[in-house]
């Protein structure tokens, strides 16, 4: 008997991966629940290594799954419940047609609810993995809770989402975990350090819901994203709370300066809330004994450089300094300063904030006070200061925290022209990029000043060309007169030294270089060829960038001498 | 007031019962005072209509904050039993509309005869109730605590909407004083409503003084009146109806009975919930929060998904996305036009953004596109297919092979030496003698050309019929002769340079011309004729002619100098002929064409002969007539090969830019390819004693490499490029045609198509 021939695409690659339509099919489900289930799951679509095999001979590109992931899918209880879902709305949909009401009442308090708790455990393994992927979820619950109530987006999500942020900004407050922090165009970007790992999350500008077109943006989607996210950033929030000490939810402790009159007044649960939101009161503790976080490093690696271990003792010393930025000094928010950054920021590092009290609940004292230090302000003049006090423009505290040093005020002072906000993500390790005067001298901070001295030189280079071109003209007279002299005499000039030509050894060796370039096998002549590519697109930039700045202080110099002329 | 009729219904409930509680004890009294409150009740009647209103609001301001408070607990209980109230309101409404009747009546009564002794009969009855309420009416803050207002100046609005200001109270000493002096201090008040001082009368303290000892404030009220019995006690034996009651109020209502029965299986279906359970099923339909994961790294064991490739983390933003970048950040003109001219295809875009500076925090405005980015970032999550990918942290340098450096490889040329000039068209080829002191050119200005090395002057010239297509030097130190390939014709020259003996000893054996038996077939006779030179050509140094059938390409010297091969590309199975000078007799070895020949070369000391053709290169063994190998060479077009004067590696150009290198120990593949020319590689050669080849090509480039081959087998050859030489001028897209070097010296010779010849030395 011959043995049965094997099909084609059985085995392999091929066996490996589903597409989309094969992947519904087997679990049975609508695109739309499938698009539910695979964000909420995690599971997402994966690049073959040969494309067409995966694909089973078929050309053009395909959504793949792995079917390891879609029989994960498969057993999932959620599947169950949005098919509940698909029922739901399918009597919902009826008793409201025929105007059934107390049925379509009833269904609509019977309404089915997800739950995600295993979900979230199956998709972080530990708290770890969860803090690892926490970026885009505090991104978007920071983003949903400005949200305003909208078609497709749950009414209560929002108001979650707020919820659920403060308290997350809250339990950062209280383990002093923020590093970095930068203004950007579209929003500020924070850098927190949780047990070693490192969470950027971006909080929108003001007023940063705008209606978007259908084609645009798809809210269902987002709103699914959330779904998952708020549930996992409520169990973070919940285990970072219990490693601070601290209750959760957050609780106030009675001293905390409230009246007892106004808390008859407000309900107790919006009261909190709005406590919580004020970000300025401090959390009450479970206990009261302070845990010692500050542990030395013990030297124990001896094989590895002594300079690293040196460097991270260092950087250490700078982050615990980093963390008390801000203790002793009071700080006072004028009415245009965004309120909620830079009370999280001040109190990230230890400094006292208040605000104006008809501006938002939470101001802890007045602006007449005389031991504030600081008020931050953000408009061009104040009919009256205290003179007790710096006022200074809120770039201040960002710069300060990413120098991680109290900066010097001056240039930060109501109504400068503020020096360039850098950002503090910049590796300055990496090779080829372009690091603006203002990043170097943070590093060195004599190159600045070198810069200033150059433009002087510049301003008065230039004053001293244009006098002497005047007297240029009759100089140059006089020397062709000279030469004209000169040569007719007769006279011996002295030989020349015979010099090597510095350039040329080096030119030879990129001869040379350039020889054994060709000798570069063809497997690696693409990589090469790309890899010299980019340094040289990267070069450019910098060049480019380079000139820019060049042009501009050049620019910068000719208006200060114009204006200075202008004053005589 | 439909709100208010509610608590005070309420209240009147609480006066009623104390009523009843008295009017019990006062049952039995006479029937005079019954007359006398039925009058009473009367004038009350004619009150009722005009003065309920103003009634009620009395009886509000004598207990304010109880009732407000009790409002609210009211309507919560509304909430709470709705559906009684509802079956209430249906029967009770009028119930309660007439107990209040009455209940008003019994209040208003207990008032009057109050009155009734120290104002007799007067008829204004505002002056009576009204007085207090003026003086409230000024201030129109309301119900209200007055604390409210402790920290203002004012204590109120008055009906013109004017702040009533706090009276002056005096300091701490002028109230001392008061209390020294003023004997009425003990009894003054402070009126909450007004703020001003009150002086109590005897009788309000008296009242005072019995609310605190927890008597009747009234003084005239009889606590222990005579009983009077509204109701007899009497039961009645007989009905006072005449109808008998129905058999349906004895029996329980089927109705209500169908409708608890509803109720109750809806509350067993789940279909509707006690309020506990809604509340408890509200607060599971939130969030419930808890210690999800125990430990911190420590994984729990569960189904996960199979190798999960974690999403990449976004990048974070240079300073060009700062609020207030550095100046240069800033887009200028052109960079703006570019920007403009790529809204079609943004991802070609530099930077997804256009960076942008403010002059301070205030003004920077809301990011139009955040919504849409964190959108296309959710798509990504989920849509976008993953894989794990390498990525390479390496220098380029290190893809560039190791080389020992050029300068622990000397000597080799680098330097240009002499131009040989003279030529007035390109020079197709150069030969050398075996002494290296005599250079033969051949060029396409129908001449060639002796040059002496080292001088650079040119010693004999021969002018051609044709275009002279190859030269070379015969390579038997014993004969001065050279050959030449030159239109159809090939001609063997006897140059007359050099040692004299060997100049005449040559013509002496060329003169004698063998004689052979042997029959040539037609097949040679078609394709080469021997020709003894006429006797100008003779004076040129002509000393044999062979008359080919085609044009000859190339012309090639065996090693020992007897035989030598010529090539006719368009010869078909013809193309290569192998002749003899000794015997003067010629034989073609290959029956068939194979393919457009496009050079031969014999080995160096083995009876094999190479052939390239357009696209491989065969090899002969010329005794036993057999193919050995075919070297695939993987190109479109061979120009020209050459031999390592070892004879195991053979060097390929290519005009595609390539030179191949070939192992003939190794296999029938190029042991490297180089790819050192960027145009068609026109002529190779290796040096005879150093480890060096060059190679020209038409980008007017000569390079000179290094090329070890060890004797051990083992050892692959070192191929190192040295030097790069460029100095021929480009003609007609012509660079170099052809290279050779010097036999005993690293020299390396190179004639170009700008109809020079260089020399390049150590």
């Amino acid at each position: 008997m011959v043995a049965k021939r094997k099909k084609k695409y059985s085995t392999g690659e091929a066996a490996q991966f589903m597409t989309r339509k094969a992947a519904l099919k087997k679990l049975q489900l609508s695109l739309n629940d499938f698009r539910h289930l695979c964000i909420l799951k995690g599971i997402y679509p994966r690049e073959p290594r040969n494309r067409k095999r995966a694909q089973k001979g078929q050309t053009g590109i395909k959504t793949l799954y792995h079917v390891k992931d879609i029989q994960f899918l498969l057993h999932e209880p959620i599947i169950w419940k949005l098919r509940d879902y698909k029922i739901f709305n399918k009597k919902v949909g009826r008793a409201r047609a025929i105007r059934d009401f107390e049925n379509l009442h009833k269904y609509l308090n019977n309404h089915p609810t997800l739950k995600l708790d295993h979900i979230v455990k199956e998709r972080y393994p530990t708290f770890l993995d969860a803090l690892r992927d926490l970026d885009d979820c505090l991104t978007l619950c920071f983003l949903f809770s400005t949200f305003p109530s909208l078609a497709h987006v749950p009414r209560d999500q929002s108001a979650l989402c707020q919820r659920l942020t403060m308290e997350f900004l809250h339990a950062i407050i209280e383990a002093k975990a923020l590093r970095k922090v930068f203004i950007s165009i579209k929003g500020y970007y924070y850098q927190a350090e949780i047990k070693g790992e490192t969470i950027t999350w971006i909080v929108p500008h003001h007023f940063s819901f705008e209606p978007q077109q259908k084609s645009e943006v798809d809210f269902k989607i987002m709103s699914i994203f959330v779904e998952f996210y708020t549930i996992l950033l409520g169990f973070v929030n919940y285990r970072l709370y219990h490693s601070l000490n601290l209750h959760y939810p957050p609780k106030f402790s009675s001293q905390s300066t409230i009246d007892d009159v106004e808390k008859n007044i407000v309900d107790e649960e919006a009261f909190v809330s709005e406590r919580v939101s004020a970000l300025n009161y401090p959390i009450l503790k479970v206990t009261t004994d302070l845990i010692q976080d500050d542990v030395t490093i013990d030297n124990f690696a001896l094989d590895e450089d002594p300079n690293k271990v040196e460097e991270a003792k260092k950087e250490a010393e700078k982050v615990k300094k980093l963390k008390t930025l801000f203790k002793g000094l009071k700080f006072f928010l004028n009415r245009e300063v965004p309120r909620e950054p830079l009370v999280f920021l001040i109190r990230c590092f230890g400094g006292e904030v208040s605000w104006d009290k008809v501006l938002f609940i939470g101001s802890t004292f007045d602006e007449n006070d005389e031991t504030i230090t600081h008020q931050i302000i953000d408009r061009p003049s104040m009919p009256k200061q205290y003179i007790s006090r710096y006022y200074i423009q809120p770039q201040w505290v960002f710069d300060s925290i990413n120098a991680r040093e109290l900066l010097p005020v001056e240039k930060y002072f109501m109504g400068e022209v503020l020096p360039p906000h850098l950002s503090p993500f910049i590796d300055p390790e990496r090779d080829q990029q372009y690091i603006p005067p203002e990043e170097r001298a943070l590093y060195d901070p004599s190159v600045l000043e070198d810069q200033y001295k150059k433009d002087e030189n510049i301003i008065q280079e230039m004053t001293n060309a244009e006098e002497e071109s005047n007297q240029e003209s009759n100089v140059e007279e006089e020397k062709i007169r000279e030469k004209e002299t000169n040569k007719s005499k007769l006279s011996v000039s002295t030989g020349e030294v015979y010099k090597e030509v510095p350039w040329e050894k080096s030119r030879q060796e990129r001869q040379e270089y350039k020889l054994r370039e060709k000798m570069i096998k063809k497997k690696h002549k693409k990589l090469y060829n790309s890899m010299m590519e980019g340094r040289k697109e990267r070069a450019k930039a910098i060049w480019l960038l380079r000139k820019k700045r060049r042009l501009h202080d050049e620019k910068k110099a000719t208006e200060k001498v114009g204006k200075s002329r202008k004053q005589e | 007031m439909g709100k208010l009729q509610k608590p005070l219904k309420r209240k009147f409930d609480a006066n009623i019962k104390e009523k009843v509680a008295t009017s019990t004890s006062e049952h039995k009294e006479t029937d005079e005072e019954n007359e006398d409150f039925l009058q009473d009740n009367e004038e009350v009647r004619e009150n009722d209509s005009s003065d309920s209103e103003g009634d009620i609001e009395n009886s509000d301001s004598e207990n304010e904050n109880y009732e407000s408070f009790e409002e609210e607990s009211e309507e919560d209980n509304d909430n709470l039993s709705e559906s009684d109230a509802e079956e209430k309101d249906s029967g009770g409404e009028e119930q309660e509309a007439s107990s209040s009747d009455e209940e008003e009546n019994i209040e208003e009564n207990d008032r009057q005869e109050t009155n009734s002794k120290t104002v007799n009969t007067t008829n204004d009855e505002y002056d009576e109730y009204d007085t207090s309420d003026e003086e409230d009416i000024r201030n129109t803050i309301g119900n209200i605590p007055k604390n409210w207002y402790d920290e203002y100046k004012h204590l109120g609005y008055d009906w013109d909407g004017q702040q009533i200001i706090k009276p002056n109270t005096g300091d701490h000493l002028d109230e001392f004083l008061k209390r020294m002096e003023d004997p009425n201090f003990w009894r003054t008040v402070k009126d909450p409503q007004t703020g001003q001082n009150v002086i109590l009368s005897d009788d309000d303290i008296n009242l005072i003084k019995r609310i605190r000892a927890q008597k009747i404030p009234d003084v005239s009220f009889d606590e222990y009146a005579p009983w009077i019995e509204w109701f007899t006690s009497q039961v009645e034996q007989m009905p006072i109806r005449k109808i008998p009651e129905s058999k349906s109020s004895f029996l329980p209502s089927k109705d209500e009975a169908r409708k608890v029965s509803k109720l109750v299986h809806a509350l067993k279906m789940g279909w509707i919930k006690t309020r506990e359970e809604q509340a408890k099923l509200r607060a599971k339909k939130e969030p419930q929060f808890y210690m999800l994961w125990s430990t911190d790294d420590q994984p729990e064991e569960m189904r996960r998904i199979h190798k999960h490739i974690p999403a990449p983390k976004r990048l974070l933003p240079g300073h060009a996305e700062s609020y207030n970048p550095p100046p240069e950040y800033l887009f200028d003109d052109r960079e703006l036009k570019q920007w403009n001219k790529l809204k079609e295809t943004p991802s070609k875009r530099k930077l997804h953004f256009l960076p942008q500076k403010y002059d301070s925090l205030r003004q920077v405005p809301a990011y139009p596109r955040y919504i849409k980015e964190r959108f296309l970032r959710c798509l990504d999550l989920y849509l976008c297919p993953r894989a794990i990918k390498m990525k390479l942290n390496i220098e380029p340098e290190s893809l560039v092979p190791k080389l020992p450096s050029p300068r622990d490889l000397q000597p080799f040329p680098t330097t240009l030496a002499i131009e040989y000039k003279g030529h007035t068209d390109m020079v197709r080829t150069i030969s050398t003698d075996k002494t290296g002191q005599y250079l033969l050119s051949g060029s396409d200005d129908c001449t060639i050309k002796i040059w002496e090395v080292n001088t650079g002057r040119c010693v004999k010239t021969v002018i051609t019929e044709s275009v002279v297509r190859c030269v070379e030097w015969c390579p038997n130190g014993a004969l001065s002769l050279v050959l030449v390939a030159c239109g159809n014709q090939v001609l063997l020259i006897n140059p007359g340079v050099g040692d004299f003996v060997v100049r005449n000893r040559t013509d002496e054996v060329l003169k004698e011309v063998p004689h052979n038996d042997v029959i040539v077939t037609e097949r040679v006779k078609s394709t080469v004729q021997w020709y003894e030179p006429e006797p100008n050509m003779y004076e040129k140094g002509v000393r044999i002619q062979l008359n080919h059938f085609k044009m000859v390409s190339q012309v090639t010297w065996h090693g020992k100098g007897d035989y030598f091969g010529s090539v006719m590309p368009e010869g078909q199975s013809r193309s290569v002929l192998i002749s003899q000078i000794s015997k003067r007799k010629s034989q073609l070895p290959f029956t068939k064409s194979k393919g457009l020949v496009q050079r031969i070369l014999f080995h160096p000391t083995k009876p094999v002969l190479f052939v390239a053709t357009q696209r491989h290169v065969r090899i002969y063994d010329l005794l036993k007539q057999a193919q050995i190998k075919k070297l695939m060479t993987n190109s479109k077009w061979i120009s020209t090969i050459a031999i390592h004067p070892g004879g195991d590696n053979l060097l390929v150009g290519t005009y595609d830019r390539k030179m191949l290198w070939f192992d003939l120990d190794l296999s029938t593949k190029p042991y490297q390819t180089l790819r050192l020319h960027g145009t068609a590689v026109r002529g190779v050669a290796y040096h005879k004693r150093y480890p060096l080849f060059a190679s020209g090509s038409d980008d007017r480039s000569l390079i000179v490499s290094h090329g070890m081959v060890y004797n051990d087998l083992l050892k692959n050859a070192l191929i190192v490029p040295l030097k790069r030489l460029q100095d021929h001028q480009a003609f007609n897209d012509f660079g170099i045609l052809d290279v050779h070097f010097h036999p005993l010296q690293p020299w390396v010779f190179s004639s170009g198509a700008d109809s020079t010849i260089k020399l390049y030395s150590n």
